[in-house]
């Protein structure tokens, strides 16, 4: 495990490749579009396959640029998820506080990216939709420390306490679970706006600047696509390099 | 034994007049009659033998024979108006002409029929400037003057005329009855409109996109909620062979399974017998319903369409099924329960459907046509825009396409593949009808079947939207709440690899660079902004106020601007009103009409159809029947004159 978050050489840019996994409208795609556009959509249309954006994000000593992958939260495009999660140095489970299912949807995500994915991948929990939740304690913001053990039990039933508001998922539930599994977790409103920009930084943060040395050149506009084309997927059939194991895609 | 009668109940409320089946056996009966008559003779029947055919002893004397042909709708509020008018002529003439909706391919001959007895010639002369319209160009000295001088006999005709009305007037008829209700204020003041007010069918338009309200808890506006439900026009419902709803334009399951539980009665009970229903009709509400494979599709609607045009929106729908799932996918998934749910698999499709569902109520051109529309450029600008896709091409492309606003602007594809239409009507739909891509800024990548070009496989398509005012500038910066939709620029790169999207990323931005080199970028964006150009436009002069001219062999069509007459959602569905009827009637079997004219109180209406071409065009009332012909033979010029700049012939192969 490669999660050292020493930042010792400044770069000017470089580029993450981050995923959005996490069941059908649970808002990844509002969750970006507030992250990229800084806007929100109610009623948004479901995503259909998946979406590609890219958006920078600025920290005291280096700058990143993140290629967005917002996927498709149906159960038919699960299939096609390792394609964009294989590479990916970052990933962002969402579920939907007013839906309990939707956060152990998030724990298979989540079992799946520890098991599948690079061994380094940052992993955030979001739980979305807090302006539904009414007058609740105050949000909890606290990252998800570097710890260093990992136990695999993504099986978690958590307990869903009848509040009044549209909560269903308490947040203590969810920080325990992310705790135990060493995830950075958040409770964001792409609503609102609340805490978005700072799940995306504290990302940034918590990515590795040795994985950030890796095959990827600075993220210029117009070479990107090149850099992408050998750097990151599959293209000629040959095997793709990197942590990549088990891909049964 | 009441819920059976229940889909009939909003048909009956429907109608502002009910009937007596005496009445309409005598309507169909004397229907049969002409249709038979017609089926018999082609359409440039001598107008001698017509005559003979539908006189009134004629008439009588095959009364008693059954119709063979299915029954038509119901038509006696005409039979209630007519009295007043054929009673008092002087009021009538003028709107009994405009009455007299008239086809030229049979009903229109019939009409006829007892003064051609007297003037055969000077008739005979009108009717064959229609009939050999493809031909010679209008040789007929016959004008206004004649035409409508040709009307004037059908005063005298009586019972026959009017059955002959009730045969051909279709969508006009509640109009007509509006109009004979009021004096008639003289031809020119109407030359404006060419559809007259029917404020019924205007409020029910204006809610047809209505969402349903939701259902109280204690059901206390289940009533309400039914009536919303029955007053839409349109519905479209998808079932498993099982009886399990899939898909509801309108309606959630508990307002639904009243009626899919009948309906799927009635499906089952004619597949238990081997004899599959294909249609029927309750009221003013027509049903069709289609079986494939392990579903079943309905669609009911109280708009003008025939059964051909219902099955070609069915089986749409039934693509988008097929897009989502593949065939053998979802073929496995019924082969494993018979009552699987496929509302599961199918999940987030709804808005998909839809939108394809709320396309065919406002009316699609395209749909009705099976055909598309490009955009109007010059043949060599689009060379140089199909020259610089085949150069920019990637190894792994199988389809290129730049799409503006659901207009094609150029293609690229291998030699051996065309293009279904059907299948880029779906994606044009996906596109820029529901908004999820769009809506989503960046590019995307998505997983899609095109089952016009295989049904068992997936396809994956990049779709980036390009800012036409910076197109080099990223996608995602674009804001994302664009609403100028149409102006919109995509280009779609298909390929059969499911990790070509960094590949075809790039193939996009050498393709947009070069496309901004050579200036095509420019172009196009001139030519989106331009938009369609308006009838007098193509032709000067023209009296045609909207056409439709699709070509067979490229399977594309052209049309000019909906403006300015056809400004709103309503006016746009009662042009579409007119060409359904009039593409119905062309497409008849087993007559196969070439020419189809017909006139209604406001408006006179062409179809044309040839090996090569389908032309529908209409015109204001005041318009002359030679005029309408000359302006249909003008457009025709048009065409042939810029086939290769309205359609894309060839396209870029390699």
């Amino acid at each position: 495990m490669a999660d050292s978050g020493a930042t010792s050489a400044p770069k000017p840019s470089s580029s993450v490749k981050l995923v959005l996994l996490g069941e059908a409208a649970v808002g990844k795609s509002s969750l970006v579009m507030r992250f990229v556009n800084n806007d929100f959509q109610e009623n948004k249309e479901p995503t259909i396959g998946a979406a590609f954006l890219t958006q920078k994000c600025n920290l005291p000593t280096r700058t990143i640029k993140f290629e967005i992958w917002d996927t498709a939260g149906q159960e038919r495009f699960a299939s096609l998820a390792p394609m964009y999660y294989r590479n990916a140095q970052a990933a962002l489970v969402v579920y939907d506080i007013t839906k309990a299912s939707s956060l152990q949807k998030a724990q298979h995500w989540v079992a799946e990216l520890q098991r599948q994915a690079s061994p380094g991948i940052v992993i955030a929990l979001v739980g979305n939709k807090f302006d539904l939740a009414s007058a609740n304690p105050a949000s909890d913001t606290s990252t998800g420390g570097d710890d260093a053990d990992a136990t695999a039990t993504a099986e978690e039933e958590e307990d869903v306490d009848g509040e009044s508001d549209a909560r269903k998922v308490p947040t203590k539930t969810a920080k325990a679970y992310a705790d135990e599994e060493a995830l950075l977790f958040f409770e964001t409103s792409a609503k609102t706006g609340l805490n978005v920009a700072e799940v995306f930084t504290a990302i940034a943060n918590a990515i590795p600047e040795t994985s950030l040395k890796g095959p990827r050149g600075v993220g210029g506009q117009t070479n990107l696509g090149r850099q992408e084309d050998s750097a990151r997927v599959n293209l000629t059939g040959a095997n793709v390099q990197g942590p990549k194991e088990g891909c049964a895609c | 034994m009441d819920e059976p009668s229940k889909p009939e109940d909003p048909a009956s409320q429907g109608s502002p007049a009910t009937s007596t089946s005496q009445a309409e056996a005598t309507l169909q009966s004397s229907d049969s009659v002409g249709t038979k008559d017609f089926a018999a003779e082609s359409n440039t029947v001598d107008r001698n033998e017509l005559s003979t055919a539908t006189s009134e002893q004629e008439q009588s004397s095959r009364e008693g024979t059954p119709p063979p042909l299915p029954p038509r709708p119901k038509n006696l509020q005409l039979l209630d108006g007519r009295p007043r008018t054929s009673g008092s002529l002087k009021v009538s003439r003028p709107s009994l002409q405009s009455k007299a909706t008239t086809q030229l391919s049979f009903a229109d001959t019939k009409s006829y029929s007892d003064e051609s007895r007297d003037t055969i010639s000077p008739n005979a002369g009108t009717q064959k400037s229609f009939t050999n319209l493809g031909k010679d160009r209008i040789g007929s000295d016959a004008d206004d003057s004649l035409s409508i001088k040709s009307f004037a006999p059908t005063l005298d005709i009586g019972l026959d005329a009017e059955s002959l009305l009730g045969e051909v007037l279709g969508d006009q008829e509640k109009d007509v009855i509006k109009v004979l209700g009021k004096p008639f204020d003289g031809m020119s003041g109407h030359s404006d409109i060419l559809f007259s007010e029917d404020p019924q069918f205007a409020k029910a338009f204006e809610h047809e996109f209505d969402e349903i309200d939701d259902m109280a808890a204690d059901g206390s506006n289940e009533e309400a909620i039914v009536n919303q439900w029955r007053s839409k026009l349109k519905h479209f419902l998808i079932l498993s062979s099982a009886g399990k709803p899939i898909y509801s334009r309108h309606g959630d399951d508990q307002l639904i399974t009243n009626y899919t539980g009948v309906v799927q009665t009635l499906i089952s009970f004619y597949q238990g017998m081997s004899d599959n229903l294909k249609s029927f009709t309750a009221g003013d509400a027509q049903f069709v319903v289609m079986s494939r494979g392990p579903l079943n599709l309905i669609a009911i609607t109280k708009l003008v369409e025939s059964e051909a045009q219902l099955r070609s929106q069915l089986d749409a729908l039934y693509m988008q099924i097929l897009s989502t799932l593949t065939l053998p996918s979802m073929e496995r998934m019924f082969a494993n329960r018979a009552n699987y749910d496929l509302r599961r698999p199918l999940q987030g499709t709804e808005t998909l459907l839809s939108a394809l569902a709320d396309g065919f109520t406002r009316g699609s051109p395209s749909t009705l046509l099976s055909a598309l529309e490009c955009l109007k450029l010059r043949k060599s600008h689009r060379q140089v825009i199909n020259n610089t896709l085949l150069k920019a091409r990637s190894e792994n492309l199988l389809y290129g396409l730049i799409v503006a606003g659901g207009k094609l602007v150029s293609v690229v594809r291998p030699k051996k593949h065309s293009l279904h239409p059907g299948d880029l009507h779906l994606i044009f739909n996906m596109l820029f009808e529901a908004g999820s891509v769009k809506a989503g800024g960046g590019e995307n990548w998505i997983p899609l079947c095109l089952p016009g070009f295989n049904n068992t496989g997936f396809l994956y398509m990049y779709v980036s939207f390009l800012n036409l005012d910076n197109p080099t500038e990223q996608v995602e910066e674009r804001p994302a709440s664009s609403h100028d939709a149409k102006d919109e620029v995509a280009i779609l790169l298909i390929s059969a690899n499911k990790e070509g999207f960094f590949e075809l990323r790039q193939m996009r931005d050498d393709l947009v660079e070069q496309l901004q080199k050579n200036g095509s970028i420019e172009l196009i964006r001139t030519a989106v902004k331009k938009g369609r150009m308006s009838c007098t436009d193509i032709v000067p002069g023209s009296p045609l106020r909207h056409f439709l001219y699709k070509s067979r062999g490229n399977v594309q069509f052209t049309m000019p601007s909906f403006e300015p007459h056809f400004t709103s959602d309503l006016d746009c569905r009662r042009l579409l009103n007119l060409y359904h009827n009039l593409h119905g009637n062309i497409h008849t079997r087993p007559t196969h009409p070439k020419v189809h004219h017909a006139t209604s109180t406001t408006n006179i209406s062409l179809a044309w159809m040839t090996p090569l071409f389908e032309l529908y065009c209409v015109a204001p009332i005041t318009t002359s029947r030679t005029a309408l012909a000359q302006a249909a033979n003008k457009i025709i010029q048009w065409v042939r004159r810029e086939e290769e700049r309205v359609f894309i012939i060839g396209g870029a192969v390699f």
